[in-house]
């Protein structure tokens, strides 16, 4: 009987000091995209910070990019959102996200290395919250395939060549070699604001948006004239309506795009998916009258408020943004990063692939030649209603629905009925 | 088979009689476990409201899955801004409506404040008119081919039907590999010393498949239902007309016809309804390019709620509910003519 009463007595010990344990750890989720191999070194990063830290345990929802663009903003507004999730419109949903100055260690090591960006995802009126870490830091250029320039005889324009200049040069490649695609760009607002601002366009007027003025007047012509001489095909921006996104990876991947205006993100992919195919490489961006310049961009982790965990959340950003997790991170996904001491030391990236190197190089001095203009339409909290109503009425106007002028009406409209809804009002 | 054959036909009785015996006692069990709690049910709301008590299971289902989202979707319409929750809306009355509804000339889509939701509606009607008559007729037409004394009837009657019991995306996703630039129809036609044909990227041509690929997977459904009306028809009205020397077309004119009509109006209405609330297998296979040329009007509505950047829930919602109107005429014209049909 006593011995039957001790194993009881022990169970019971047992199961309270279990559910103890259970009831003191944490558990978080981050809802998470991947555009190529980011997602495994994360969860690998986390297994350790899980190691280091047992009362904290870490659930990574991997989910598509359209899931981030299109379920987590209902879910935010439900109040249901993730604990933290990774997101790319930084300043769009920025009402959701948590301030964990409060519960840094160290808060003036995030000032420090990521002061440039974390005003990006700061709400109107804030002027110092840690609203996220960025877990890449992008800018949108050209990638070239170099085996198709090589084959055709023609050298790759340098960096002072201008938008028509590879407008031609690129329409010269395809012709030769037989190549489908001249230039081919994602079907994405933020993706011809750069080369909007390379012509002049500014976008904003103080803290107003100002969508339309003649240097985005001018690149938008570029594109429809493009599209119509099939120096762009209409097979991209055509085949979606809509805002949808859609870009040009399979074609690129395939050898069939002389040059695709894209972005920084895409290397890892294109290292896995071209491998020693052929030749390819990030080049300098294009110039327009008022410049040379891409947009800048990235995505962050940010904690959302409604978390039942603020404490263990600022722990996990704060063990994140740490030095040599940031290094270890970049140098494994090829992405470049935002952190400022990072980037001055430059990062030791894990690849022997030369056309991934030579594109980081060029990426590297593209984003320290990135116009002031393009840093501030990026950090802008409503961006996307500005980019939204770019290539959903660009669109209409390149597949012939409507003239260019009044595209340029129905894009100021949807602003105005974009911040209207917002209860902004724009003059 | 052959154990079962030589079993006595006594015993295979008393076998009968013993399970139905088994079967009677559980069930007397089972009902007079449940006796007690109806029978202080029925003291409490009376044998009247016993009937009540029965549906309100059911009523709780309806009210909470259709009634509730149907009162919430009428308070976003008459409420503005992009917020969710109900109480941060500011109240605009019918202004979701007349937004929608400002047209200069209701036929020309760029004179409208909303030129989308009018080139939906546009796009939509013109793709019920031609998506319903191709549905209706190849539909009858297949019915009457598969109704017919042809070899491999049974085999034809499932190839036919099977595109029914595919997912709407995966019917999409096929017909995008098969119509895309560099996919299977373009490479025979590039084969055979063609040019590639914009089947996806041309207004004209992505509209027509659309409506291609919606009656392909739809058809097999819809020829069942006719068939089954064709299957009813008296063979002794043929044979009459046949000993009357009548023809093959005024058979089909004054006997078939006729008496098929109960079936093609369900079918009808069926399509109409479904061909207004056409969106998985486009949005799939055009995302409702090029342009805005395939774009219908639940795509509209799901884009304006869901997929733009600045959610305007009250607009989708003003809009579903015209839409909701336009189908609930439809439906009360089927209802109406089913009654009559009875009677």
């Amino acid at each position: 009987m006593k011995q039957i009463l001790k194993a009881l007595l022990a169970a019971g010990i047992s199961f309270a000091a279990t559910t103890a344990v259970l009831a003191q750890t944490a558990e978080l989720r981050i809802m998470w995209y991947s555009d190529a191999n980011e997602g495994d070194v994360m969860r690998d990063l986390l297994d350790r910070f899980e190691k280091a830290n047992p009362s904290i345990k870490v659930n990574l929802d991997r989910v598509p990019y359209r899931s981030i663009l299109e379920q987590l903003p209902p879910l935010l507004n439900s109040g249901q959102g993730p604990d933290l999730a990774r997101v790319t419109d930084l300043g769009g949903l920025s009402r959701h996200y948590l301030d964990v100055r409060p519960n840094l260690r160290d808060a003036k090591y995030f000032d420090d290395n990521f002061g440039e960006t974390l005003k990006w995802f700061r709400p109107s009126g804030n002027t110092n919250g840690v609203f996220g870490v960025m877990t890449q830091l992008t800018l949108t250029l050209p990638l070239v395939n170099s085996t198709l320039f090589q084959q055709a005889g023609i050298p790759i324009p340098g960096p002072t060549a201008t938008w028509d200049d590879w407008a031609k040069v690129t329409k010269d490649v395809a012709k030769k070699v037989n190549a489908p695609f001249a230039i081919a760009m994602d079907r994405s607002g933020h993706r011809v604001s750069g080369p909007a601002i390379s012509h002049g366009a500014r976008f904003m007027n103080g803290d107003k948006p100002a969508l339309i003025d003649d240097g985005f007047r001018t690149m938008m012509k570029k594109l429809v004239d493009w599209h119509a001489d099939g120096t762009m095909p209409k097979s991209l921006w055509g085949s979606v309506g809509g805002s949808t996104y859609r870009g040009a990876n399979d074609e690129f991947a395939n050898g069939q795009v002389v040059m695709y205006y894209s972005g920084s993100w895409q290397f890892p992919q294109f290292a896995k998916t071209i491998g020693k195919s052929f030749e390819w490489q990030a080049v300098q961006q294009p110039c327009g009258s008022a410049g040379c310049t891409g947009m800048p961009g990235g995505a962050a982790l940010v904690p959302i408020k409604t978390t039942k965990h603020p404490k263990e959340v600022a722990a996990l950003l704060e063990w994140f943004a740490s030095e040599p997790v940031q290094a270890e991170y970049h140098a494994r996904t090829l992405f470049l990063p935002a952190h400022a001491g990072l980037a001055k030391k430059g990062i030791a990236y894990q690849t022997d692939d030369t056309n991934v190197k030579k594109s980081l190089e060029a990426a590297v001095k593209a984003v320290a030649a990135t116009s002031p203009t393009a840093f501030a339409y990026q950090g802008y909290e409503h961006n996307r209603i500005m980019f939204n109503a770019t290539i959903v009425r660009l669109n209409q106007a390149i597949a012939g629905e409507m003239s260019l002028d009044e595209a340029y009406r129905r894009m100021q409209a949807d602003v105005v009925e974009g911040f209207a809804a917002k209860g902004l009002k724009v003059e | 088979m052959c154990r079962r054959a030589a079993i006595p036909a006594r015993l295979q009785s008393s076998t009968r009689e013993r399970a139905l015996r088994i079967a009677g006692r559980f069930y007397a069990a089972l009902m007079r476990s449940v006796e007690p709690p109806f029978a202080w049910l029925q003291k409490q709301v009376g044998i009247r409201g016993m009937a009540y008590a029965f549906v309100l299971p059911n009523l709780l289902v309806f009210g909470i899955f259709v009634a509730l989202p149907m009162i919430l979707n009428i308070w976003y319409a008459v409420t503005g801004s992009n917020r969710l929750s109900l109480v941060e809306r500011p109240f605009l009355g019918a202004e979701n409506f007349r937004v929608l509804l400002e047209c200069k000339d209701y036929f020309d889509a760029n004179s409208c404040a909303q030129d989308r939701f009018w080139r939906a509606v546009h796009n939509t009607m013109l793709f019920v008119a031609l998506q319903v008559a191709a549905m209706v007729l190849l539909s009858l037409l297949t019915a009457l081919i598969l109704n017919g004394r042809i070899l491999a009837r049974g085999f034809f009657r499932a190839v036919f039907f099977f595109p029914v019991l595919l997912s709407p995306v995966v019917v999409a996703l096929i017909w995008k590999w098969i119509l895309q630039r560099d996919g299977l129809l373009n490479a025979f036609i590039v084969g055979a010393g063609g040019e590639r044909v914009p089947f996806l990227n041309d207004p004209s041509w992505a509209f027509f498949w659309t409506i291609f690929v919606s009656v392909w997977a739809h058809m097999g459904f819809y020829s069942l239902i006719l068939l089954a009306g064709l299957q009813a028809i008296p063979a002794d009205l043929y044979e009459a007309a046949e000993m009357d020397g009548t023809t093959r077309w005024r058979a089909f004119h004054r006997i078939t016809l006729p008496l098929l009509m109960p079936n093609i109006v369900v079918v009808l209405v069926l399509t109409i309804i479904r061909a207004v609330q056409a969106f998985d297998e486009i949005y799939v296979l055009t995302g409702g390019g090029p342009g805005t040329a395939t774009q219908y009007i639940v795509q509209f509505i799901y884009e304006t709620a869901f997929a733009n950047q600045v959610h305007l829930l009250g607009l989708a919602s003003a809009a579903s509910i015209l839409v909701g109107s336009v189908l609930m005429v439809l439906t009360l014209v089927q209802l109406r003519i089913s009654y009559h049909g009875k009677n």
